[in-house]
């Protein structure tokens, strides 16, 4: 009889997990970016790194997004596997132009002939009052420029295996983590962010969604943190007999619409839910998709729930107004059923 | 120092290489384009430009390269890409946007990717500088002695990318040239009205590690000089160096600029001085090359460039469907 070993890690543990595992198994591996070494990542996703594998190869980069995500560019252009780090998804705005000028586009651009084997992971999402710079998913944004395969897994086991997947993957690949989904002491402690996770290696596919409840009611979409509220919500739902299907997208690119559809064929309802800005985003691709697919299989319109297009307040009350809630979810689902 | 005479006379070849590649390539360019110009007419679409006259900079440093030293290049490419010895029927039949290009089509002249000689360029100013980094921090993890340079024009100088990356090459020592092509302007505006420096190997001083050197006058022999020295310096790890050189920009920022920024006298004043024309005298006169074989050199380049333009022109268009394809490998 063999026994498996079960053990709890955080979202940070498991991805710093992953990392050495590919460390181990590839040279050509490495991590560099703010704060990466012996702090081991402003949210803990190289932690220990720096100790195993030293400061070639696990490197602290000034302050200059520009130049140590354009690095890693050149380095995978090289045939390296870098890891690069941009501290918080808001920071973009000092780096685009090397994110989607040139790790989206130089694969196409050069007809195939070069490859950016690289990993941009980043901390999205909000919810302990970071306010309007260090708050935002911008999933969407992302998931909107060609050339970027963007990944936001929901639990440790995922960020373990979804991370291996990404770093052998031949393409550029985002990596979004949630910061409450990491396991940070100095954040509120939630059940969600502590998973189990298996010793040794494993991946998750890339542009693979989940069922991670079965239902025939309706059908709520979520993705990363949103998952988690959707999973409360049906949980209340089911207590008033209505049994929702959850699906976890845990990829925005490629997305797996056929999972979805799939699903709404069998419920015939449909609510999307996302922690990033409503208009033009994810809610909004996977309702059209739904509409293009299966739109004669609804029953009742779409309903989306997502943050009003605002930026995110920093007061605690203001910013979980406008952030999705189990809560809320249950009441639209509530409604939804009633039409 | 000297230059070894298969040196200059390489230096000599690829220049002239250079030349009627662009000249070829205005040419081109040209078709469909009169008389109305229009930018997307014509077998050749889009912005076009031509490096003639800015050759030595990019022979003087590429003569000390391989195929395993990465150069990334701006948005005017050319003499970059021959100079580091860019498949050139592959090359010009991607500004044709065929499908036996360098990118199927894809990329276009001001994107160019090689590969097999680690060459590529971009359209975005000062862009290619990160890219050099990460390729000199690649050769230095992997223990070579490969060398990066990024050919950059001097308004890239002031682009946060360079500052980044100079900060980033001098603290971790890296093997990373980069070559400022001082043509004196960013599209109209001159170097006076742009840059609070007097020319950019100065802001060397600003960071550790960093070299800085000036070539005046657009001169093969000095920017060939200065580079051996740079190399030297990148492949013994003493860090980054930069090179200012002053070139010449004998046409328009793109191919239709009316240039009225500009004295109708300074393109002719400027030709006077043509380098090309220089060097063969002193391949002749320092070098003892004889007339003949200098003759034979222009042949070949020229018979190279018209093969490279025959190859484009009846090379197929690529299938439609293919637009779909290379977004992910």
């Amino acid at each position: 009889m063999t026994t498996v070993k079960q053990r709890m890690l955080t979202g940070n543990k498991a991805m710093a997990e992953a990392i050495a595992i590919e460390m181990e198994r590839n040279p050509n591996v490495f991590v560099l970016g703010e704060d990466v070494g012996k702090y081991g990542g402003i949210f803990g996703s190289t932690q220990g790194l720096i100790d195993r594998f030293g400061e070639q190869r696990v490197m602290d980069t000034p302050i200059s997004e520009t130049a140590f995500i354009g690095a890693a560019i050149g380095a995978a252009a090289e045939g390296m596997r870098p890891i690069v780090e941009l501290m918080f998804v808001d920071f973009f705005g000092v780096c685009m132009d090397q994110i989607y000028n040139h790790m989206a586009k130089i694969p196409y651009m050069s007809g195939g002939n070069v490859k950016l084997p690289m990993v941009l992971m980043t901390a999205v999402g909000g919810g302990y009052s970071d306010a309007a710079q260090h708050s935002q998913t911008l999933y969407a944004t992302f998931a909107h420029l060609p050339g970027m395969k963007v990944a936001a897994p929901s639990t440790p086991y995922d960020l373990k295996g979804m991370m291996a997947s990404a770093i052998r993957d031949d393409n550029p690949v985002v990596f979004m983590f949630h910061k409450a989904l990491q396991g940070l002491g100095w954040m509120d402690q939630l059940d969600a962010a502590v998973g189990e996770v298996p010793e040794g290696e494993y991946t998750v596919p890339l542009g693979k969604a989940k069922v991670v409840r079965e239902g025939k009611d309706v059908t709520i979409v979520g993705l990363q943190m949103t998952v988690h509220y959707v999973l409360e919500a049906a949980a209340k739902l089911k207590e008033d007999g209505i049994d929702a299907e959850v699906i976890d997208l845990r990829s925005l690119v490629p997305l797996d619409r056929e999972t979805i559809i799939e699903s709404v064929k069998k419920t015939h309802r449909l609510v999307v839910v996302d922690e990033d800005y409503l208009s033009y985003g994810m809610t909004a691709e996977v309702s059209a998709s739904v509409a293009e697919k299966a739109l004669y299989d609804l029953e009742a319109p779409i309903r989306r729930i997502a943050v009003p297009d605002v930026p995110i307040p920093y007061n605690k009350k203001l910013e979980q107004f406008v952030l999705p809630n189990a809560g809320r979810i249950y009441d639209e689902v509530i409604q939804l059923m009633n039409e | 120092m000297t230059i070894p005479v298969e040196q200059a006379k390489w230096m000599y070849v690829t220049m002239v290489k250079i030349r009627y590649f662009e000249d070829e390539m205005e040419k081109a360019y040209g078709e469909g384009k009169s008389p109305v110009f229009n930018i997307g007419s014509g077998p050749v679409p889009g912005e076009m430009h031509l490096a003639t006259g800015q050759e030595p900079a990019a022979v003087g440093i590429c003569a000390h390269l391989t195929a395993e030293d990465t150069v990334t290049s701006p948005h005017r490419p050319h003499h970059h890409a021959i100079a580091k010895n860019v498949n050139l029927d592959k090359m010009a039949a991607e500004i044709f946007g065929k499908v036996t290009g360098l990118g199927k089509g894809k990329g276009g002249h001001m994107h160019l990717f090689d590969p097999a000689v680690k060459f590529s360029c971009g359209g975005i100013v000062g862009a290619g500088i990160p890219h050099a980094v990460g390729a000199a921090l690649a050769a230095k993890m992997k223990k070579k002695d490969w060398v990066a340079v990024s050919f950059i024009g001097e308004g890239a100088a002031n682009q946060g990318a360079f500052h980044e990356s100079l900060n980033m090459a001098g603290l971790w020592k890296l093997p990373l040239i980069i070559v400022v092509e001082n043509n004196d302007y960013g599209i109209s505006v001159p170097k006076s009205a742009s840059t609070a420096i007097e020319s950019n190997d100065k802001r060397a001083a600003a960071y550790s590690n960093v070299a800085g050197a000036y070539v005046k006058d657009n001169d093969p022999a000095e920017m060939y000089r200065v580079s051996e020295e740079a190399v030297r310096r990148a492949r013994n790890g003493e860090g980054p160096t930069i090179i200012e050189i002053e070139t010449y920009r004998y046409l328009g920022h793109f191919q239709g600029d009316p240039e009225l920024y500009r004295e109708k006298d300074e393109v002719p004043a400027l030709r006077e001085k043509d380098p090309i024309v220089k060097w063969k005298t002193t391949l002749r006169n320092e070098f003892s090359v004889s007339e003949q074989e200098i003759e034979e050199m222009e042949k070949r380049a020229k018979r190279d460039v018209e093969n490279a333009y025959r190859f484009a022109r009846e090379s197929e268009e690529p299938s439609l469907e293919s637009a779909l394809e290379d977004v992910f490998i």
